[in-house]
């Protein structure tokens, strides 16, 4: 049997705020237990949510940037259940009526083409405190720092068909989140988390099977993980003539597997209602329109610019805007470069990044700047340097030994671009070398590499490459 | 001494005729002397008040303060006053001093009032009788075999008696307005959205609201005024300034109109409470106001569609009473599931239980639509109804409760019977209006109450045709014997 | 609408509520009593109202993006039944 692979995700983006969604505490990470829990958070008798204005905005702003609709009125409900971590025994959310909704994210598949997944919804809620099971003399003890934190989640339609899809959508959402500067998508601190809810179906049917969810997936490479091994046991399951069980799955990275997470002997009955301390949300025309004059260009729209504007593949272009942090490195290096877009985007892509990789840095962190970069640039495009030479002289900089040219300058790497000093000194290695000559004018044409290394090894590279292959053959052709 | 109006206490404390730690000491004394009769004290705080009053002579003296300054008052054990056990009736809060003040503790305190104790109440504020409390019944002083009403009965005896000339109460279906009519006092809930309800510990939070109690709407009126007010900490608190109701209670009511509910005069109302209002409703017509009978046709309603929608969410906000970060936790708990069953089983009393476990129904799957969502639009047929006759008339009068207090014990088995002592108070707490309770007469040594309801933010003119029916009559001033 | 004691445990255990076995049969009298009185409403016809959560017709304040509330751990752990290190403790929970 052939199956088809349905997968939804279910992305919690935590909002970056300086306070929480309904209390006046902090949200700063790392904190010591419960020192930025407060009354509201404790849920200690008789307190009241109020609503962070910024947690609205930022909800709107991913509505318009997703092509969704911003509802005019939405309302939060409280979601009951009784665990530790969570004080009031009800969690709010947004149930019937959530903020965004209805909208759709393109994303690039692996053979080049794009697809479009839909977003079913995306609604305000706040986070839950943390259990630490460490033992407490066989106690378990609960952090409330976390609770109260603004999260948005972001749920997408069942349209995508494969682990790899999966991750692209999510990396994707990733990127969007932090452009619009209204998450910080660190993955470590559980900013930015997914359930993936699975399922198969045997292909052509249109009805959907059993899914199960897997729950609280931290990271980019176990979505991809977790999703193929749950495909390779509901396979199993089904192909064994078995039934996948609805249920929730925990992913195991250790181990990479998912398990079953104890099923509870009861289905759960939420209770949803509208939260009688909350008033509706509503937002006008005015609101929205501001909320749209705030956007900044967002990653689709900056790529099809890049293409445009600098003449890029739409897979460099594509790779520029990944993040809106190396996007706009890139573009101030242009600025620096004088205009010189390729060259700016193959150095980014290539030596900057590569480099970036092999430190585990961030391009924030870059100790060469955009300008020191573009001021690279521009001597390779004005033929002061070569590429060779300007990898050394790069390497210069990444340690902090000043700007392109004062390291040009004090090393005297400048290209020798006088093509009589040039002449002298091609005469000097034919000179030496009489039986390479020979050889070449018999007709091995490739010796041509050979005779341009001793030139530049004469000149340690500092010759113009051009010219010397230019004039190597002019005088072996006499 | 005790039995001054508030703005002669005022006045004697500017005047210097007695300063406010006499005041204080005056009144903890008749709370010594009377309380063990009526038990509507749960928590009396006497050293905090004397203080209190001393830093009240101090302001006084200094030509500092306010109307309230220096005045003692008891107030509810619903409002979390900061370091003083809040127990709101509660086995659950027993332990429980509050970390924090509620908004209207707070605005209490910097007018300067003397907090003398927190007052009984029916436990969570369920209940119409003070029965249900864990500090054991209220008893009415007017006749000690009788309820004195809840939930707010404590705050209702104590006033009645005059253990204080104020305390504050908070009402969700009638729990100022009925222990006030039978106690023969004034009570006033406020327009939702009044008064905060910012460390209030809710019941059932589409409902609650705070209010006075108080001998006469003209000592309402200054309580009232402290307790209202925006709170940013509230997003039900509206942003509306307050009137100066003590400035209005003569306001000009020529051509006042009164509206009486049919609804309001059936089947299941006391001959003689019938009676007592009608004669209130004639003194009104005698003061000049015209008055016309009205309809308000889904007025029976009110109380079962309150009895889905007060359960529900009170099954939701009293979950965070868990064991976990306050109150009662049971001793030596197996397991989690454990913890939670028997913490809320042993801290919780029966009748909070039965509304605990009739909210968790009414909202759980399957039975959603069929009764919450019901009683959501059966609420606003009955706004609906208001909001008609609201065209027609200024005020609407009616009785408050359908009989004067019932005895101790009478209708504790019976929760049915129990809610239906509401009947007349609860479509106003659905509707989010304001509305007052004021002793209109006497039924057999009982006092009658009866009920005024305004429109929307429209207290002043409720408390105005109050304090004019109080100049001409007396009934407020009448005292329980034994107890001057 | 009458409740059968099945349905009293089933609700007592959503609301994580203790109630003692031998009180199961009033529970379900007095809860089946309010239900059958709480039924009234079926009779109204509610067709297109609109459900009413909130007395007053009035849309949600916002607050300024600010912290406003420092530490008060020790204040509010004074009056915890069980805590250590600052966490509050609970019988083991099992995931």
């Amino acid at each position: 049997m052939e199956w088809e692979v349905v997968i939804g995700l279910e992305i919690h983006a935590q909002l970056a705020t300086r306070s929480k969604i309904f209390s006046g505490a902090s949200t700063a990470y790392g904190a010591p237990p419960n020192t930025q829990a407060c009354a509201v958070d404790l849920g200690l008798p008789g307190v009241l949510p109020v609503l962070n204005g910024e947690v609205v905005r930022m909800a709107a702003k991913f509505g318009l940037a997703t092509h969704s609709t911003v509802a005019r009125r939405s309302v939060f409900a409280r979601k009951n259940y009784f665990y530790p971590d969570l004080p009031k025994g009800y969690q709010i959310s947004q149930y019937e009526l959530p903020i965004v909704h209805d909208g759709y994210l393109d994303i690039d598949l692996d053979d080049g083409s794009s697809k479009r997944i839909g977003i079913t919804r995306a609604h305000l809620e706040e986070d839950a405190g943390k259990s630490l099971h460490e033992d407490f003399h066989g106690q378990t003890g609960i952090d409330l720092n976390r609770a109260g934190t603004p999260l948005l989640e972001i749920v997408s339609e069942p349209d995508i068909r494969s682990a790899r899809e999966a991750v692209a959508y999510m990396k994707k959402i990733h990127a969007l989140v932090r452009y619009l500067e209204i998450c910080d998508g660190n993955m470590q601190e559980g900013s930015f988390r997914c359930d993936a809810n699975v399922s198969l179906r045997p292909r052509g049917q249109e009805a959907f099977g059993t899914r199960t969810e897997i729950k609280n997936i931290n990271s980019f490479r176990f979505v991809e993980r977790a999703i193929n091994y749950e495909i390779e046991r509901q396979m199993d399951v089904l192909e064994g003539g078995g039934q996948v069980v609805q249920e929730t799955r925990l992913y195991d990275a250790d181990r990479d597997e998912t398990r079953s997470m104890r099923t509870k002997e009861e289905a759960n009955d939420y209770r949803y209602f509208p939260d009688p301390d909350l008033l509706p949300v509503e937002l006008d025309q005015a609101f929205l329109d501001e909320v749209a004059a705030s956007l900044p260009e967002l990653p689709d729209a900056r790529r099809a610019r890049f293409v445009e504007q600098y003449g890029l593949s739409h897979h460099d272009a594509g790779v520029l805007t990944a993040s809106r942090e190396v996007a706009a490195y890139f573009e101030a290096t242009v600025e620096a470069a004088g205009g010189e877009g390729k060259l700016s985007a193959n150095w980014v892509t290539g030596e900057l990044s590569g480099v970036l990789n092999k430190e585990g840095m961030d391009i924030g962190d870059s100790p060469v700047t955009p300008q020191m970069l573009g001021g690279l640039l521009l001597r390779i495009a004005d033929g002061t340097i070569s590429g060779k030479i300007a990898k050394q002289v790069f390497e210069a900089m990444w340690k902090g030994e000043g700007e392109a040219d004062s390291i040009i300058e004090q090393r005297g790497l400048k290209q020798i671009t006088d093509s009589g000093a040039i002449e002298k000194i091609v005469r000097e290695v034919l000179e030496a070398n009489p039986k390479q000559v020979e050889q070449y004018k018999g007709g091995q044409e490739k010796l041509l590499g050979f005779f341009v290394g001793q030139v530049m090894k004469a000149t340690q590279g500092k010759a113009n490459p051009g010219e010397v292959n230019r004039i190597i053959k002019r005088l072996l052709a006499d | 001494m005790h039995q001054k109006k508030l703005a002669e206490l005022a006045a004697a404390l500017r005047a210097g005729d007695f300063t406010s730690e006499e005041l204080t000491r005056a009144f903890l004394e008749r709370i010594e002397r009377y309380d063990g009769q009526l038990n509507s004290v749960i928590t009396l705080t006497a050293e905090q008040a004397l203080q209190q009053a001393r830093a009240a002579d101090a302001r006084i003296a200094a030509g500092e303060g306010g109307p309230l300054t220096g005045i003692p008052f008891l107030h509810k054990d619903i409002f979390c006053t900061l370091g003083v056990r809040t127990s709101c009736g509660s086995r659950m809060l027993d332990n429980f001093e509050a970390p924090y003040d509620a908004t209207v503790s707070a605005r209490l305190r910097e007018a300067g009032a003397v907090m003398l104790g927190k007052t009984n109440m029916d436990e969570f504020a369920m209940g119409s009788s003070n029965e249900t409390s864990f500090y054991g019944p209220v008893r009415n002083p007017w006749d000690l075999e009788r309820v004195p009403g809840g939930s707010s009965g404590g705050s209702a005896a104590a006033v009645a008696a005059r253990l204080a000339p104020l305390a504050t109460g908070t009402d969700t279906g009638g729990s100022i307005r009925q222990p006030a009519a039978l106690c023969g006092i004034t009570g006033i809930k406020p327009t939702y959205g009044r008064v905060s309800r910012y460390g209030m510990i809710a019941f059932a939070s589409s409902l609650d609201q705070g209010g006075p109690l108080a001998s006469s709407a003209e000592d309402a009126a200054w309580l009232l005024q402290a307790m209202s007010g925006f709170d940013e900490r509230d997003s039900t608190s509206m942003e509306r300034p307050v009137d100066p109701y003590p400035e209005m209670l003569d306001m000009d009511l020529s051509g006042l109109r009164i509206g009486l509910p049919r609804e309001y005069f059936g089947e299941g109302l006391d001959a003689g409470v019938a009676a007592a209002v009608e004669a209130a409703v004639e003194a009104f017509r005698g003061l000049g106001a015209e008055v016309r009978d009205i309809s308000l046709p889904n007025a029976a309603l009110a109380v079962p569609a309150y009895y889905v929608v007060a359960p529900a969410e009170c099954s939701s906000n009293l979950s965070r009473m868990d064991g976990v970060r306050f109150g009662y936790r049971c001793e030596n708990p197996r397991d989690l599931e454990d913890l939670y069953v028997r913490s809320r089983g042993e801290g919780f009393g029966a009748e909070v239980k039965r509304r605990i476990l009739i909210g968790t129904y009414a909202l759980s799957a399957g039975y959603y639509d069929a009764y919450y969502l019901k009683a959501q639009q059966v609420r606003r047929l009955i706004r609906d109804d208001f909001t008609r006759a609201f065209g027609e008339v200024d005020l609407i009068m009616g009785p408050t409760s359908p009989t004067t207090a019932f005895r101790l014990g009478e209708k504790a088995d019976d929760p049915v019977t129990m809610y239906l002592s509401d009947i007349y108070t609860i479509a106003v707490n659905l509707a989010g209006l304001p509305g007052m309770s004021i002793p209109a007469g006497m039924v057999d040594g009982l006092p009658v109450g009866l009920q005024i309801i305004g429109n929307y933010f429209d207290e002043a003119r409720m408390l105005a045709a109050a304090h004019r029916y109080q100049q001409v009559t007396d009934w407020h001033r009448r005292r329980p014997p034994g107890f001057e | 609408m009458s409740l059968d004691i099945e349905e009293v445990i089933r609700i007592a255990h959503l609301a994580r509520l203790g109630v003692d076995e031998s009180e199961y049969p009033a529970y379900a009298r007095n809860l089946s009593d309010i239900l059958s009185f709480v039924e009234q409403l079926n009779a109204v016809d509610t067709d297109g109202v609109e459900p009413m959560a909130h007395p007053l017709e009035a849309k949600q304040r916002m607050r300024p993006d600010r912290v406003t509330e420092g530490d008060q751990r020790e204040r509010f752990q004074r009056i915890a039944p069980k805590v250590e290190n600052g966490l509050y403790l609970v019988p083991k929970v099992i995931e």
